[in-house]
């Protein structure tokens, strides 16, 4: 579904990985560790087109990323769910309508979708707080009203980047269960994160494969997990 | 753009959910600022286009009377008459720019005093002078030379050219017509001008709002669409209420009478008064079209 080749990518500072190369195949579970500043955050974004690689290909759903306009973008995006670090919320809206904002932009009828809606909000322990704005959410409450939004659409892929950073060892759990039931519906996995007992639970429950982004190249991660 | 695409542009902007506007947040002040500015220039459009109407009937009913004769008239001792009359209508004939002399005959003369003297009158037995009708070709005829002509031959002859100053005035009125369209030109592209500037701040203020819709999947289509509608409507609200406060403005004016003349025809005549409700509409083509090219570019340039 999502595939970078030999990939590398620099900017002005140097560059910051290479040689990376990546499949998620369909139905997969993946993992994404490394240090800070390694790059997770970076490559991640090569895989729903926000950046694009300085060298190799980043194919999207077989299409090279490099070839896509803004709007084959924006298509591919409605089948790349993302739960971004930093959350990207729309400060003035309601959580739930920011949840739901992948469906109004494309056009669908989001009172039809209400009650999916209000299970989804009820999943991530969110139905509270379903009118208040962003601002006065708390991180962790942030980080799940953002996994909520990345699954709204249904998407093929689910990309999170530090989905559980915020959230207490129970609200992670049960965010990783819910990643596990989607994972288990069909739906490819990959999470970015540092929480290694995150995914030594995870190992227990699925199959999936750890990559390591460290010294400027990906590696997968062996039996020292 | 084509023309059709426009209209289905228009069609598609304005059918979507109004769910599409709570996207883009509401800014007061910019919001304030266009109503306003879009308000004010509808307010002088109606000026523009008053002052236009009104120089185009000036001028027409000027150049009408333009279009009327001049008159030749000779007074001289009865015996002399016949001869002065007939060298004169030998010259007017030779005299460039003159498609017809015509002298009056005493029953035409005798219907002109008629209305001073009574119908009975005796025009044969009075001293009056001979006129000779003159029509113009649309050239017109050089007034000063034919004088000189007539005064050497025709001493008698006084010319009397009265509607010929009006010549330059329709003129004016003429030119005074085009620079109210003109006006109304520059109007509508210095409204096109603010609009484009308003959304070009809105569109920048909102840089992380479009960042976060292209991040869920928006497509420029949306996107675009979210800030042509809000401008579009200020646009037509604004200039709505300028045009209601423009025609009130003139309709205010003091009431044309024959005493005021050119300064109290300024206003709206008949079905005039309908032409200003172009105004509200073009203003909202003109936001449409201004935001449009905006917001696409702001978009193609920030991919
Ligand atoms: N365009 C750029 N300009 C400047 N620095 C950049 C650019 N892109 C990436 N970087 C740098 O590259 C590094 C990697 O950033 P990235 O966010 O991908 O790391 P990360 O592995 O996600 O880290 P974390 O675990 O803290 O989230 C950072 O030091 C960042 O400052
Ligand atoms: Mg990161």
């Amino acid at each position: 579904m999502i595939e970078l080749d030999n990939v590398a990518y620099s900017y002005g500072g140097g560059e910051l990985f290479s040689s990376v190369s990546m499949s998620l195949s369909p139905g997969s579970f993946h993992f994404l560790t490394g240090p800070s500043g390694a790059g997770k955050t970076t490559l991640l974004k090569l895989c729903y087109g926000e950046l694009l690689p300085t060298a190799g290909q980043a194919r999207l759903f077989g299409v090279d990323a490099r070839s896509m306009g803004r709007d084959d973008v924006a298509l591919i995006r409605r089948r790349i769910g993302v739960v971004h670090q930093d959350c990207q919320f729309l400060d003035h809206l309601t959580l739930t309508e920011n949840v739901a904002l992948p469906l109004s932009t494309t056009g669908k009828d989001v009172a039809a979708e209400m009650d999916n809606l209000r299970d989804l909000l009820g999943w991530v322990g969110l139905s509270q707080q379903a009118g208040q704005f962003p601002p006065e959410l708390s991180g962790g409450e942030r980080q799940r009203a953002a996994l909520a939004r990345a699954i709204i659409m249904s998407p093929d892929v689910i990309l999170a980047d530090e989905p559980t950073g915020n959230v207490d060892w129970d609200m992670s759990q049960r965010l990783l269960t819910l990643l596990i039931e989607l994972n288990k519906m069909g739906k490819t996995i990959l999470i970015a994160t540092h929480d290694l007992n995150l995914i030594r639970t995870a190992k227990s429950q699925v199959s999936s494969r750890v990559l390591r982004l460290k010294d400027r190249r990906l590696w997968a991660a062996g039996a020292d997990l | 753009m084509r023309p059709s695409q426009v209209i289905s542009d228009i069609v598609q902007t304005f059918r979507m959910d109004p769910n599409g506007d709570r996207v883009v947040p509401p800014t007061g002040f910019t919001a304030r600022l266009t109503l306003f500015s879009s308000a004010a220039m509808a307010f002088l459009a109606v000026f523009a286009m008053a002052l236009s109407l009104a120089t185009g009937r000036l001028a027409d009913r000027w150049s009408d009377e333009l279009a009327r004769t001049s008159t030749l008239r000779i007074s001289v001792p009865e015996g002399q008459m016949q001869a002065q009359t007939t060298a004169a209508l030998r010259i007017l004939e030779t005299t460039e720019g003159i498609a017809e002399a015509r002298a009056l005959t005493s029953e035409d003369q005798k219907a002109l005093l008629a209305p001073w003297f009574g119908p009975d009158l005796a025009v044969e037995t009075l001293p009056i002078p001979q006129l000779i009708e003159i029509v113009e070709t649309d050239d017109g005829y050089d007034a000063e030379n034919l004088r000189l002509r007539l005064a050497a031959e025709v001493p008698g002859a006084v010319l009397d050219d009265h509607t010929r100053w009006r010549k330059p005035l329709a003129q004016a009125a003429a030119r005074l017509r085009g620079l109210a369209f003109v006006s109304m030109v520059l109007i509508a592209l210095t409204t096109g001008a603010m609009i484009t500037l308003a959304a070009n701040a809105a569109l920048s203020a909102n840089t992380q709002v479009i960042r976060v819709l292209r991040l869920v999947g928006a497509q420029d289509n949306f996107i675009a669409r979210a800030f042509i509608r809000r401008f579009t409507l200020r646009g037509l609200f604004g200039a709505a209420i300028g045009t209601v406060a423009g025609i009130l403005a003139v309709a205010l004016l003091p009431k044309a009478d024959t005493a005021g003349g050119f300064l109290t025809g300024l206003g709206l005549q008949g079905w005039h008064w309908l032409w200003p409700f172009v105004i509200p509409p073009l203003a909202a083509i003109v936001a449409f079209v201004a935001t449009r090219l905006a917001a696409y570019r702001t978009l193609k340039e920030r991919s």
